[in-house]
């Protein structure tokens, strides 16, 4: 196991070094960059030139990337040029990943809280009006798109209905104390109930925009899965030993259902930052999301390689935790 | 009153869409108190079915259930869910066909032996643990503490259907019914659990229904054997009566179907003809007749009704007379 763990660690590495050689190039020769973007289409051939220079874009595409890889060695990824102008890659990235981290948390929570109790009714009520109701909005929650299903919920409960916040993550009036950078759980830690409050009031429509996605999977998963089990021998038997349902339904249904949608949970993680780079932007969620999409809009590169780099670490991370999880739930996978 | 009476049991499976279905069709038969009584008969002719229906575990809906089932004297299926709950495990164990697909993969052992002393018997975990590992130790499976600890991946296939054995004779049920326990076995095996069964039955008193389609599995086994075919029991008789005498044509082919020991040496193995597809319906005239040797004009249009004949139960017009070949 600790083996394994390792092994699947130093593939990582290899992983982000590739990766961040062809991501160098890619950005590179997108269209634009970052003088177009920081000086306008008007400004004069010299001080194009001067900036290119000073920004180091000027040098060989092998020594820009050397370069870079030195520094990052050390900590440094460069300073960004058009997120947050002068502040370090790193810098902008700290500050905004709690932000990312809290909004994903909660999404998934709402997605793996509602799409396992539900797609588990659906599939023991199957065929009845709650289960067809069901599959239904599951195809409808993965077909509407992200972005516009976040401006439907903020033009609804915000702006129409006023119920909560149309953006940010903290009302402005309130002085919170930071402790962690996760909003919610600063308000906890200081008692300060009342950021606390607002802060979860600030999460809950771009929860919901993002969430929409993995609930949808999460159910269907868990649906096909809990119908799968229920022919089982093994339930059967289970029924036969006169066991009352909770136990039923616990260790012998969803214990064995839990496998495939371990890995949709984890899979859906992964992919969490492109619903997030969208919900961010409708929402003006100041974390890692929408720094991406300002990041291309303005031609960050040093802002870009850091995001981009991190999302493919997390993406491996998440499913090495959830290939663990497999040996802790089934014991068949334990010996090997 | 017998410990287990049923009486004109009938199963309609009605799908929507689809024309019902009789796969058990007013089948009766009795088990007295630590009695052994087969259900014999071909893939197909609804004994799975019939004990599915005893222990009240056929799907709720598309079903429809008739006739009677009492236990004990109370009508096991006009009771309540809750109350059949109840009944499984406490007073009616069974015991499946395969015994790995019948074992959950990610639970241990022995959570799969204790769960059902701490629902019925109302013990904790660690007491039922004790217990437990006595019950493994009773049916043969050596080591027993250790493989409390195990999973179903880690045992053989006769050590599995043990554990089963154990797990449904665990609160000492009144009835066991053992539905093809040893089909999915090797031939050693078989012959292993079979003298497990008889053993245990013997010990522990308890009434065993044995369902199989191998007349060989009863052979040594069952006081009394219910032959059923479609749906229907076509002949009942005291084993050794059956054995000696097989009067209905379909027992007797299945008879001439099985190796015997004591058969004389070149003797071929004579299956039976057709195959149970061929099936007409009850209704009009005898189910077997598009298989049976021994078919009379008669058996197309009347079917026949089940009579008392020479010291057993037979459904048909025309009996086979001569002994069986000893
Ligand atoms: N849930 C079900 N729905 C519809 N038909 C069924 C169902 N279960 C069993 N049957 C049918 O009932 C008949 C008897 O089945 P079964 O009792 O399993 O036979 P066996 O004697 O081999 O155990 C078969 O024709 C089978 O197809
Ligand atoms: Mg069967």
């Amino acid at each position: 196991m600790l083996r394994y763990t390792v092994r699947r660690l130093l593939q990582l590495l290899g992983v982000v070094l590739v990766l961040s050689m062809l991501l160098f190039g890619w950005l590179r020769l997108l269209p634009g960059g970052p003088v177009s973007a920081l000086l306008g289409e008007r400004a004069t051939e010299e001080s194009r030139r001067q900036l290119t220079a000073q920004l180091g874009l000027d040098q060989p595409i092998f020594v820009q990337y050397g370069k870079f890889l030195g520094r990052a060695l050390s900590g440094d990824f460069g300073s960004s040029t058009g997120v947050q102008p002068g502040d370090a890659a790193l810098e902008v990235f700290l500050q905004r990943f709690p932000a990312t981290l809290e909004l994903s948390f909660f999404a998934i929570v709402l997605a793996v809280l509602f799409g396992i109790p539900l797609g588990y009714l659906a599939a023991r009520r199957r065929g009845t009006w709650l289960d067809n109701l069901g599959v239904v909005g599951s195809l409808v929650g993965v077909a509407v798109p992200v972005f516009f299903l976040a401006f439907l919920l903020k033009y609804v409960f915000a702006v129409e209905l006023g119920w909560l916040p149309a953006s940010g993550r903290q009302t402005g009036g309130i002085d919170a104390t930071r402790v962690t950078g996760f909003f919610v759980l600063d308000g906890l830690l200081t008692r300060e109930w009342d950021a606390a409050w607002d802060a979860l009031q600030h999460l809950v429509l771009p929860a919901m925009a993002l969430a929409t996605i993995p609930f949808a999977v999460v159910f269907r998963i868990t649906r096909a899965a809990v119908l799968d089990v229920l022919d089982e021998d093994y339930v059967r038997t289970a029924e036969s030993k006169g066991l009352t349902t909770p136990v039923i339904r616990r260790r012998h249904v969803l214990r064995n259902a839990m496998l495939p949608v371990v890995t949709t949970i984890g899979l859906q993680t992964g992919a969490l930052l492109a619903g997030a780079v969208l919900t961010e932007k409708v929402f003006a969620f100041p974390g890692l999301g929408e720094a991406l999409a300002i990041g291309f809009e303005r031609r960050d590169y040093p802002v870009l390689q850091l995001l981009i780099i991190v999302a493919a670490m997390v993406y491996v991370l998440v499913n090495l935790v959830v290939d663990l999880s497999y040996a802790v739930i089934d014991p068949r996978v334990r010996v090997r | 009153m017998a410990l287990l009476e049923v009486t004109d049991l009938t199963v309609v499976f009605q799908r929507r869409g689809e024309a019902p279905f009789t796969a058990v069709d007013g089948v009766s038969f009795a088990v007295e108190e630590g009695q052994t009584v087969g259900l014999v008969g071909e893939s197909g002719c609804g004994k799975s079915v019939t004990s599915l229906a005893i222990m009240g575990l056929l799907p709720r809906r598309g079903v429809r259930v008739s006739g009677s089932v009492r236990f004990e004297g109370a009508e096991l299926l006009t009771e309540s869910p809750r109350q059949m709950r109840d009944r499984r495990g406490r007073d009616l164990g069974m015991v499946f066909q395969d015994p790995l697909s019948s074992l959950n993969p990610v639970v241990s052992i022995g959570i799969q032996v204790t769960e059902v002393l701490e629902r019925h018997r109302g013990m904790s975990r660690s007491k039922a643990m004790r217990v437990a590992a006595e019950l493994l130790d009773q049916v043969g499976i050596p080591d027993p503490r250790r493989r409390l600890d195990e999973y179903p991946h880690q045992l053989s296939g006769g050590m599995r259907q043990r554990a089963l054995i154990a797990m449904a004779l665990a609160c000492q049920p009144r009835l066991l019914i053992a539905d093809e326990p040893t089909t999915a076995l090797d031939v050693t095996i078989q012959a292993q659990i079979l003298a497990l069964l008889s053993q245990l039955v013997r010990d522990t008193g308890t009434a065993l229904i044995m369902i199989t389609h191998d007349l060989g599995v009863v052979a040594g086994l069952c006081d009394e054997v219910n032959v059923l075919y479609a749906g229907r029991v076509v002949e009942r008789a005291a084993r050794h009566e059956l054995f000696a005498r097989p009067r209905h044509p379909y027992t007797h082919g299945l008879l001439s179907s099985i190796p015997r020991l004591d058969a004389p040496r070149g003797e071929r193995l004579v299956p039976i003809r057709g195959a149970v597809t061929d099936n007409i319906p009850w209704t009009q005239g005898c189910a077997f007749a598009p298989r049976c040797p021994n078919v009379l004009e008669k058996c197309l249009d009347v079917t026949p009704e089940m009579e008392e004949d020479d010291g057993r139960l037979l459904r048909c017009h025309n009996p086979v007379r001569q002994e069986v070949p000893a």
